[in-house]
Formats: structure tokens, C-alpha cells, sequence
């Protein structure tokens, strides 16, 4: 009999997790960050971030056409990219700086590598050690639109230079910085919300600003206040929850997660007190990917029954 | 217990959770292939033209693993030939053409069991095997050679499946055949404790399990959580006995024997009865079909009869499994027999058979932190490729059970279940090479 039936291996149902709907997710994660970036540094952070965000998926595109693979746009993940860079540069960027610093995470960090899921390094957080090295990018930050200083120097530096910027500043994103990174009630809010939606777990996030604070503590003699703004200040909350936890460039063990916070909490700490950048969260970041392939083999999975004997 | 193994939350669909099994009208034919079960092939001892009854022996087993096998309807043998099965292997079968009489073989009386040598006798004779998964022949797992101190008996009455509700409703509507079979084995196998695990989803199994060990003492009804794959034998164990199966050792090994509910129950009937295992209580569920029903089978009806019972298709099915969506076995076409360890046959739809589409790896780690045995299945994805024998054995890639639930939660939609069979064949195939 003509047979029409299909054959598969099971399973024969999937669950309706997608890699689309997790990109989605991380998105929506940084919809309050971007927000607050647009209200307090103006129309120049709206254009930067949709700069980066087309820029990358245009290279995305392209670089796809260019070398006849199947189009992968789609999965969200160039936007991702494209946003998470935008929120990591200040307002005042020239422009084409942006959209150089989105064409460098795209094609040379993640389609030359191979695409999503080939990437040895964070496409965003290696396209803005870039540019901070290539564009000086970070040393003439914007302030907010309002404030008396159009640019200068961000509470990174003040800190390092052992002045105080108030806690509440520093909460509400009303300091110089770059498009995402100031205010941390949007962070936090877009932190929990991946918690809630399991996107990610806990690990990396408590372990790294956790080693922050702890160490910063430890360096500041015992003064919370400083601690905190050590915690609140640069790039630590946004690297913390949403670069630090991209799953290609991290482990997916519980421990291997720890592991990788805690070293790069202390990369951040040793580049903000005795490195000579005012912020080190990139460079720890960017350490611990490359470390991550040890990390997986540091940190293995505990089989049930153990091996066959 | 220390902790918990991992699984997914599947989908429950138990449509046909309260309805109690009819008994299907008797098909015009049934074919009855000599494998159903684990080891060899049964022979066939009647030939074309033979009259049979419901309970004849038709093939007798052919070594220690495996298994009789008995007509399930009374008439005419029609051929004695051979039958493509879902593995894509061929097997001798034999089709009977039914009287429509159903007429039991009028040699079939109920066992005489005095002794632990006299119960597995019988038991090899009847024909049982796992009901649940893989057909072992039971009497070789109660102990065929030398009696077995089993600490723990393990009733499967988890059904941790989607849709499939075969168990627990044999569990409610027979509860008596399955005590039975409970006080026959205590009495003559050296059995320390009877648990029967169920998934908290099915209350009125509990409740039914839970009469029973009223009036028992041995046995005890261990409430599982509904997670997917609480019935898979190794975390069964685990979970209600908080034993753990090394590697490549069997329950016996720790002292446990698992048996699904519906096993007891077709022993208890045997027992009570003497009539060997001739038919099956199945799930038939599945978007393409009219009509959800539990219905009990002849062993040997063809599909399309099964589903022409429960009023046929809502739509041209386009898939079509034995068993539950998550380890079911698809089927090529629906002239595929209702077999000995048949729970459940699907039907599924255009939209649910659908193969989704696969995109590239993100490294989330989801299939490895859902996984019970706690593999890493892209460990093992890479090492293939590299054909890395060594790394492939410490991934602990021969303790995959194909439970499927890496596979379920991936969001790239990775046909990873299909990558560790063929990991599992190859590492297999590797270690063979290197023995000679």
C-alpha cells in the first residue's frame, strides 16, 4: 500500500521554547534600559541604538547573502547583539563609530566564527573593548540631557579618584556613562524579568556582582556606601545580567556559572583599583569566555551511576 | 533522598483518564510476529490451515530470553509469514482469520502454583512479558535459574508518558488481578517489600493502589511527582527506593525488580485463569483521531482496525506511533499490529507531525541540565563528530535512555535523541572493534 505516513525518531512532541523566543526575551529585557537611555541622554541615544541594531542585522543579512547560507536574521539574535553594543556606547558617539562597532561584533566576532552559536567571545562586549581601544569610546561620555556637564568624567573615575557620586544617582541612571548602563532600576528590572522567564539562572549574576561587592568592600576598608557605588557605577549590572549570561560564551553548569561570575568579578575589581581603565568589566567578561572552554572541563557534570564499568 | 533527578514538564493530555477500557469487536484477522519481546524470535508451531482457539500456542520460545506466543482469537491460520516491524527488521508472523467466535482453548486451566520452581513455570508459559517498554520476558526477570533476593519489588504505575493512561486505568478497573499477583509472588519469591510508584496526576490509581496496601502490609504506594520520565526504570528506582543503578547493571543488581502495573495485572488474570497474555489494554488517543478511547485489543489487530473502533479519523492522520510522543515508535503504514508491549497508539495530525525546524546550537545547556542522567548531550554530539571513542564513553553516553527530554526542551529543536542513538551504536560498534 502506498504509504503516506511520517517516520522519525522520537520525541515526537517539543516544547515551545525557541531560540527566537528567547532572544525575544532578552529584548524585551533591555526595553526599560533602553528607555531610560533614551529619556536621559536624548534623541542621540535613540539614534545610536537604532544605528547599532540596524547595522547589525543588515550585516547579519548581508554577510548571508554574501556566502549563500541560509538566512538566520530571523532568530532575533543580531538585534540582541545590535542593542546590547548601543546600550554599552555614550550618546555623544559619532555615529559612523557606532555602525563600525556593530559591523565589527557581527561579522568579524560572529559570522566569521561561524555564526550563532560559533562564537568564541561575546560579539558586544568584544566589539566594545574595541572601540574603547581603537575610539577611546568611553573617555568623553555623555552626561544626561539637563546636566552641567555635557561630558566628562563618569562616576567610574570620580570613584577612583576617591570623590563620592550619591547612591540615588547612580540607582536612577542621573550620572555620565553610557545609553544602558546608568540606570540600574532598569537593569534590575530586566534582570528579574530573564530570571522570571528562566532565560537565565541566578549563578553568574550573583557571582559576579557578589565578588564585586565583596572585594570592592575588602578595598574600601569596610565602607558600604563605596562598596555600593562600586556595584551601581560603569558597566557591572549590564554586564552582570545580560552579556556575562550569553549562552554560547558561558557555562551551562550551575558551578562552571559560578566559577565564571567569580573570576570575572575579580578581573573588574583589578582593572577598576590598580588597571589603568577606569572600567574592567568588559575585559572580565571577556577573559572569562575565553577561559570558558576550561571552565566546561573544570567544572563537569555529575553522571547518574557514574560510567560504564 | 538526597535530591531529585531532572526531567521536563511534558504535557499531560490524559484525555481517556476516566475512561475505563471497553473491549474492542472482534477483528476479521490479527497478525502475531514471533518478536515481541527482548530476545529471540518465538517458532511457530501451527501451520496454515490449522484451527486455533483464543489462547493457543502458536509459537513456542527458543531459549531461556524469550517468549510463547498464543492466538488471540479463535479460528483459521491462514500464513505463517514474516512481518516488516518498526525496527525495520523482518520477523516470521503468523495471521489468523477469525471464526467471530472468540471461543476459549478448551485445554486452558488455571496454573498449579505451589512453589517458587512451579510459579515460574507457569509464568514462562504464559506468554508475559514487560507490558510497559522493552518486553522482557518477566519469568527470566523473576529469576528463570536461581531464586533472587529481591529487596523491593517496583510496581511501574507511573505512566509519566502524554496522553497515555493504559496503566492507570488498569490500575482502577483491576486493582483485584494486580493484588493477586502481589500475594502469589510474596508468597513464593523471596520479596522484602512491594512499592508501587504513581505520578501524582492520577488520583483514582492511588486511591485503588492505596486500598490494596491497606490490606497488605508489604506493599507501599510511593506518590511521584508528574515529571517526565519518573516511569523510566532507573529513576523509578531511585525515586522509590532511593537506589542508585550503576552504569550498566540492572535493577537485580541493587536488589530491586521492576514490573509495570498492567503486568501484575495480566499475571494476577493468568494466575486466576491460566489464559495467556492474548490481549492488551491500549490508549487510543491522538489529534487525528474521532473517538479517545481505552479499548482492549486482541494482540495482532492490525492498527486500522484499532482506530476504525474509536469511530476512525477526524483527519487524514499523518503520523501514527506506538506509544507516547516522547519514546513512541512511528509506524510506516496502519497494517502495524497492536504487539504484547503496546500501551498506546497514536494518531497525530498534519500540525502535530510536523517535523520542526532545526537551527544551529546555542549552547544554553538546557538539554543537559533537563537530562535525569545528567549527560551533556553536546559533549557527545562533538566527540562523534571527532569520532573521540574515549571522550564519548567518559560522557556517559551509553547511559542515555532516549527518555527524550533534552531533545523536548531544546529551543534550536535539535534532533539530539537521534545524535546519542547513533553516538550509542557507534561507541558500541568502536568497543567491538577493539575487543577483537
Amino acid at each position: 500500500m502506498a504509504s503516506k505516513l511520517h517516520i522519525s525518531v522520537s520525541p515526537h512532541i517539543r516544547s515551545s521554547i525557541t531560540t527566537q523566543r528567547i532572544m525575544l526575551d532578552v529584548v524585551l529585557s533591555l526595553l526599560p534600559a533602553t528607555l531610560a537611555g533614551c529619556i536621559l541622554f536624548g534623541w542621540n541615544a535613540l539614534a545610536v541604538v537604532g544605528v547599532c541594531v540596524l547595522t547589525a542585522v543588515l550585516s547579519e543579512c548581508i554577510f548571508n547573502l554574501i556566502i549563500k547560507k541560509e538566512q538566520t536574521i530571523g532568530d532575533l539574535s543580531a538585534v540582541v547583539t545590535g542593542l546590547l553594543l548601543a546600550l554599552n556606547l555614550p550618546a555623544n558617539i559619532p555615529l559612523w563609530q557606532a555602525a563600525v562597532g556593530a559591523i565589527f561584533a557581527i561579522v568579524v566576532v560572529k559570522c566569521l566564527f561561524g555564526g550563532i552559536g560559533c562564537n568564541l567571545v561575546n560579539p558586544a562586549i568584544t566589539a566594545r573593548v574595541f572601540m574603547l581601544i581603537a575610539f577611546g569610546t568611553m573617555a568623553k561620555a555623555a552626561f544626561p540631557v539637563g546636566m552641567d556637564a555635557v561630558s566628562g568624567a563618569t562616576p567610574l573615575t570620580e570613584l577612583a579618584q576617591e570623590k563620592t557620586v550619591p547612591l540615588m544617582d547612580l540607582f536612577l541612571g542621573n550620572t555620565g556613562g553610557a545609553i544602558g548602563e546608568t540606570c540600574a532600576l532598569a537593569l534590575l528590572i530586566g534582570g528579574v524579568y530573564l530570571l522570571i522567564r528562566r532565560v537565565i539562572s541566578w549563578h553568574i549574576p550573583v557571582a559576579f556582582i557578589g565578588t564585586v561587592f565583596v572585594f570592592s568592600l575588602l578595598l574600601e576598608g569596610f565602607d558600604f556606601t563605596a562598596a555600593l557605588s562600586w556595584v551601581l557605577s560603569g558597566g557591572l549590572l549590564i554586564g552582570a545580567f545580560f552579556m556575562a549570561t550569553d549562552y554560547v560564551t558561558s557555562p551551562a553548569t550551575s558551578l562552571g556559572k559560578l566559577i565564571f561570575g567569580f573570576g570575572a568579578g575579580i578581573i573588574t575589581v583589578l582593572i577598576r583599583f590598580y588597571g589603568n581603565y577606569p572600567e574592567g568589566v568588559s575585559f572580565g567578561i571577556l577573559m572569562m569566555n575565553i577561559l570558558n572552554p576550561y571552565i566546561e572541563i573544570w567544572a563537569p557534570r555529575k553522571l547518574f551511576g557514574g560510567k560504564r564499568v | 533522598m538526597a535530591f531529585r533527578l531532572k526531567g521536563a514538564h511534558v504535557p499531560h493530555r490524559k484525555r481517556t483518564a476516566t475512561l475505563s477500557a471497553v473491549r474492542m469487536s472482534v477483528p476479521e484477522t490479527v497478525t502475531l510476529p514471533m518478536v515481541m519481546h527482548i530476545g529471540a524470535p518465538a517458532t511457530p508451531v501451527v501451520k496454515a490451515g490449522d484451527a486455533v482457539y483464543v489462547g493457543t500456542l502458536i509459537a513456542q520460545q527458543n531459549g531461556v530470553v524469550s517468549s510463547p506466543v498464543h492466538a488471540s482469537v479463535s479460528g483459521t491460520v491462514s500464513a505463517v509469514g514474516e512481518i516488516l516491524l518498526s525496527t525495520g527488521k523482518t520477523a516470521p508472523a503468523v495471521t489468523i482469520t477469525s471464526d467471530g467466535q472468540m471461543t476459549a482453548d478448551p485445554a486452558i486451566t488455571p496454573p498449579t502454583v505451589t512453589d517458587r520452581d512451579s510459579l515460574i513455570a507457569a509464568l514462562k508459559k504464559s506468554g508475559i512479558v514487560g507490558l510497559g517498554g522493552a518486553g522482557f520476558p518477566t519469568y527470566v526477570k523473576l529469576g528463570a535459574d536461581k531464586p533472587l533476593d529481591i529487596e523491593e519489588l517496583v510496581i511501574n504505575g507511573a505512566e509519566c508518558e502524554p496522553y497515555i493512561t493504559s496503566d492507570s486505568v488498569t490500575m482502577v478497573d483491576r486493582a483485584e488481578d494486580i493484588a493477586f499477583a502481589i500475594d502469589t509472588l510474596t508468597a513464593h519469591l523471596n520479596i522484602g517489600k512491594v512499592i508501587i510508584g504513581i505520578e501524582k496526576n492520577k488520583p483514582q490509581a492511588i486511591a485503588a493502589m492505596k486500598q490494596l496496601a491497606k490490606k497488605n502490609d508489604k506493599i507501599q504506594v510511593c506518590v511521584l511527582p508528574s515529571l517526565y520520565p519518573q516511569g523510566g526504570e532507573k529513576v523509578l528506582v531511585y525515586h522509590t527506593t532511593g537506589k542508585v543503578i550503576p552504569a550498566g547493571k540492572l535493577p537485580i543488581d541493587v536488589g530491586c525488580v521492576v514490573c509495570n502495573s498492567t503486568t501484575m495485572a495480566t499475571i494476577g488474570q493468568f494466575l486466576k485463569t491460566g489464559m495467556p497474555l492474548v490481549e492488551k489494554c491500549i490508549t487510543v488517543d491522538g489529534s487525528a483521531v474521532k473517538e479517545p478511547k481505552n479499548v482492549i485489543a486482541p494482540i495482532g489487530t492490525s492498527l486500522k482496525d484499532v482506530f476504525e473502533f474509536c469511530g476512525g479519523f477526524t483527519a487524514e492522520p499523518e503520523k501514527v506511533l506506538y506509544g507516547g510522543p516522547m519514546m513512541g515508535i512511528s509506524v510506516p503504514d496502519l497494517d502495524a499490529p497492536v504487539l504484547k508491549n503496546t500501551n498506546a497508539v497514536l494518531a497525530l495530525n498534519a500540525k502535530d507531525a510536523k517535523a520542526p525546524k532545526t537551527t544551529a546550537c546555542i549552547k544554553c545547556g538546557s538539554c543537559a541540565n533537563h537530562c535525569p542522567m545528567g549527560i551533556n548531550p553536546v559533549t557527545i554530539a562533538k566527540a562523534l563528530r571527532h569520532e573521540d571513542w574515549e571522550t564519548l564513553e567518559e560522557a556517559g553516553t551509553m547511559l542515555c535512555m532516549e527518555c527524550g527530554c533534552c531533545a523536548f526542551v531544546c529551543p534550536a529543536k535539535r534532533p539530539i535523541v537521534q545524535n546519542n542513538k547513533l553516538a550509542k551504536a557507534a561507541l558500541r560498534a568502536a568497543n567491538a572493534k577493539e575487543a577483537k
